[in-house]
């Protein structure tokens, strides 16, 4: 019993980290109907511009570590990233908004591939060790079961950005506007409502959360590389679309349960289908309950 | 009137550059090719290789080469992926025109170019690829370390009888033909001598998390883990063991040598230990004559796979040394155009590195087998306090 709760305690940290780049994915979704594809690049170099703003700040040997110096790495790490967020829709897919949503499809796998070769170029192919912002610390739980405080750390950091996420939504007056554009952009756009600003912010938001995601995998698994992001931003895809694709509440969970499931499979079946999980997820909510969890079905006029 | 189209004069000027240089024959230079990982997950065995390639060239050179010529190294940068060590390969026969390959560390990544080189006729020294099937490619393939059915085999000798261990747990990447065969053979020794594999993992290269698999490993109480995979894994692999409260020793196989291990593991490692191909506090002065030259030029320790790319330069211009007192017309092709002379004095190479014998490396004597293997001792080093230690000398 012992290592089931392991199992869980570590899927749950895991699974964090896969809802915060899932949250990015269904909001624009929600509010395009894009799949942005570039997004796991995103928390990609979320990880990178921690791993410099570390070194320039001077952080990353343990003597030095400091939870604020943490904050403030993280902070910058969220800043970069919803800039880069912002450029990417204005330079990429603000041009293609009116074309069909296979061109900006296409253009969305073109950024992916430029931020992964550009990150290639510019980082250098080989894997960088992630400073240790925080000292890491061994805390054992009650029943046997150890956790880090990077973990932990891991899990605050993604509920309290969840739930400020949240919030933000409903509660102001540009979350109010989101959801408007997310329900009917023309209509939004008659009331008032400046739609190209709203889908910008949306994009800084969402690549803000990647960056934390990026940030937060670096402290627990500290090593990162141009490449990183191509399989947690599949899976995390994956996670938006088994909570529903648009529904935020939906992406935490799908994220949450991506990890778990990953490591009970690991656990109880075998350690060669971690990957494999995914898509047979995949499949099988495709199949099942195509709007996912907590999506709704929409009923499309041909 | 007259007009360009405008992708002419671009054109134009390539096409000069190219007669240009290409008409500047060098006669007098043997070329040789080199791919190897200089970036990627695991390059620090590509820059390994390169400088002790480099640093055996060099030297040669300046003691006026082979009869007269220079040998020039061409490198290709493969990036640690296999497609990219068959482009490069390709490049360096078709385009660059090299009489022999050097390379590469990474047995997945030697398998993909190996039967590049043995179509086209161009011997193959492999430094440090261990698994078995490289060398059965083809007679022009050919290598200076040990296999992994030796690797695996003093591993499980060493677990059991040095250590008295009988319980072990292996945690293989099973993306990897290098560490799916080393933890093959190891398995086989180590049931064959009565220990038990209690348990037996898998991840993929370039994973980040390997929770899942160790807490699974921890559950069924091994002895120790053996962990056949390459250094930037196993870092990782060791720290988040540790984390889960894993506290056993490791065993890894030569994918551990690099000086990037310690630095990701740090002290997670402590206490663990691996094989490799060569010791650098060695008292043979040929090693410490190479260790010397290494750090003046390259301001760090040499590493086995440098080590080993070291005697695979020596080796192979060892037999061009041979061909050009045995045959010094066919020498003489070798700097010269790729035509059938050529080929015939690369097929004439190809037998005199075959019968290598009691080549004096910094590795040990290098004698190569009928399979075109080097027979070896392998050198097993323990890990204490962030430093390696040397432990035993295994003969084959």
């Amino acid at each position: 019993m012992q290592e089931f709760f392991q199992q869980l305690a570590n899927g749950i940290a895991w699974g964090s980290i896969y809802a915060l780049i899932a949250l990015g994915y269904t909001m624009v979704y929600g509010i395009l109907r894009l799949i942005n594809f570039a997004h796991g690049d995103v928390y990609m170099v979320g990880a990178f511009a921690a791993y410099y703003l570390a070194g320039a700040l001077g952080v990353g040997t343990i003597t030095s570590a400091s939870p604020l110096m943490a904050a403030l790495v993280l902070l910058g790490s969220m800043v970069i990233c919803a800039l880069l967020g912002m450029g990417i829709e204005l330079l990429a897919y603000r041009p293609v908004r009116r074309s069909s949503r296979i061109t900006a499809l296409i253009t969305a796998i073109g950024v992916s591939l430029f931020l992964e070769n550009a990150g290639i170029l510019v980082f250098g192919a080989d894997p960088k060790f992630f400073p240790q912002v925080i000292a890491p610390r061994t805390i054992t739980l009650p029943g046997g079961v150890l956790v880090t405080n990077h973990q932990i750390m891991v899990v605050v950091v993604s509920i309290v950005l969840m739930v400020g996420l949240t919030l933000f939504i409903q509660k102001t007056r540009t979350g109010k506007a989101m959801r408007a554009v997310a329900f009917n952009r023309d209509a939004a756009s008659l009331m008032g409502i400046p739609t190209d600003r709203i889908i910008t912010y949306t994009f800084a938001l969402g690549s803000a959360l990647a960056a934390a995601a990026g940030f937060l995998v670096g402290l627990t698994n500290p090593k990162i590389e141009p490449l990183m992001g191509v399989m947690p931003g599949i899976k995390a895809f994956v996670a938006a679309v088994l909570g529903g694709i648009g529904s935020i509440p939906g992406a935490m969970i799908g994220g949450l349960l991506m990890g778990i499931s990953e490591y009970m499979v690991v656990g109880y079946l075998s350690s060669t289908y971690r990957d494999a999980i995914a898509f047979v997820i995949l499949i099988v909510v495709l199949l099942l309950k195509p709007a996912g969890l907590l999506g709704r079905n929409v009923t499309e006029k041909v | 009137m007259f007009r360009m189209p405008r992708v002419a004069l671009p054109l134009i000027t390539i096409a000069l550059f190219v007669a240009l240089t290409g008409c500047a024959k060098r006669e007098t230079e043997i070329k040789v090719g080199e791919y190897g990982s200089l970036t990627g997950s695991t390059a620090t065995f590509g820059v390994s290789s390169k400088n002790g390639i480099e640093l055996f060239v060099d030297n040669l050179n300046a003691q006026g080469g082979i009869g007269g010529k220079k040998v020039h190294v061409l490198v290709e940068d493969d990036q640690g992926k296999p497609e990219e060590a068959a482009t490069a390969v390709n490049k360096l026969i078709a385009q660059d025109g090299v009489v022999a390959v050097l390379g590469e560390v990474a047995s997945s990544r030697s398998l993909a170019a190996a039967p590049i080189c043995q179509s086209a006729g161009v011997p193959m020294i492999s430094p440090s690829s261990t698994n078995p099937k490289v060398t059965d490619v083809g007679d022009n393939i050919f290598r200076v370390c040990y296999i992994d059915p030796f690797q695996g085999m003093v591993i499980a000798k060493f677990a059991k009888n040095t250590l008295h261990f009988t319980k072990a747990a292996v945690f293989r990447d099973n993306k990897n033909d290098y560490s799916v065969g080393l933890a093959n053979y190891f398995t086989e020794s180590f049931h064959a001598m009565g220990g038990i594999i209690v348990s037996d993992e898998a991840y993929s290269e370039g994973d980040q998390d390997f929770k899942a698999q160790l807490t699974n490993i921890k559950s069924k109480k091994p002895e120790f883990i053996f962990v056949p995979g390459y250094y930037t894994e196993v870092g990782l692999i060791a720290r988040q063991a540790r984390e889960l409260g894993l506290k056993v020793p490791m065993l890894g196989g030569d994918g551990w040598v690099s000086e990037r291990l310690l630095e990701i593991a740090q002290d997670a490692l402590d206490g663990s230990y691996f094989v490799n191909h060569y010791w650098e506090k060695d008292a043979n002065p040929a090693v410490q004559g190479f260790v010397q030259n290494y750090k003046k030029r390259y301001s760090s320790t040499p590493d086995g796979l440098a080590a080993l790319a070291y005697d695979a330069a020596g080796v192979l211009t060892h037999a061009m040394q041979g061909l050009q007192q045995k045959d010094p017309k066919a020498f003489e092709s070798l700097s010269g155009p790729p035509n059938a002379d050529q080929k015939a004095a690369r097929a004439q190479l190809k037998e005199l590195i075959a019968a290598t014998r009691d080549y004096p490396g910094v590795t040990g004597r290098i004698s190569l087998d009928e399979h075109r293997n080097a027979v070896k001792p392998a050198v097993f080093l323990g890990i204490q306090n962030r430093a390696y230690t040397f432990v035993a000398t295994v003969e084959p």
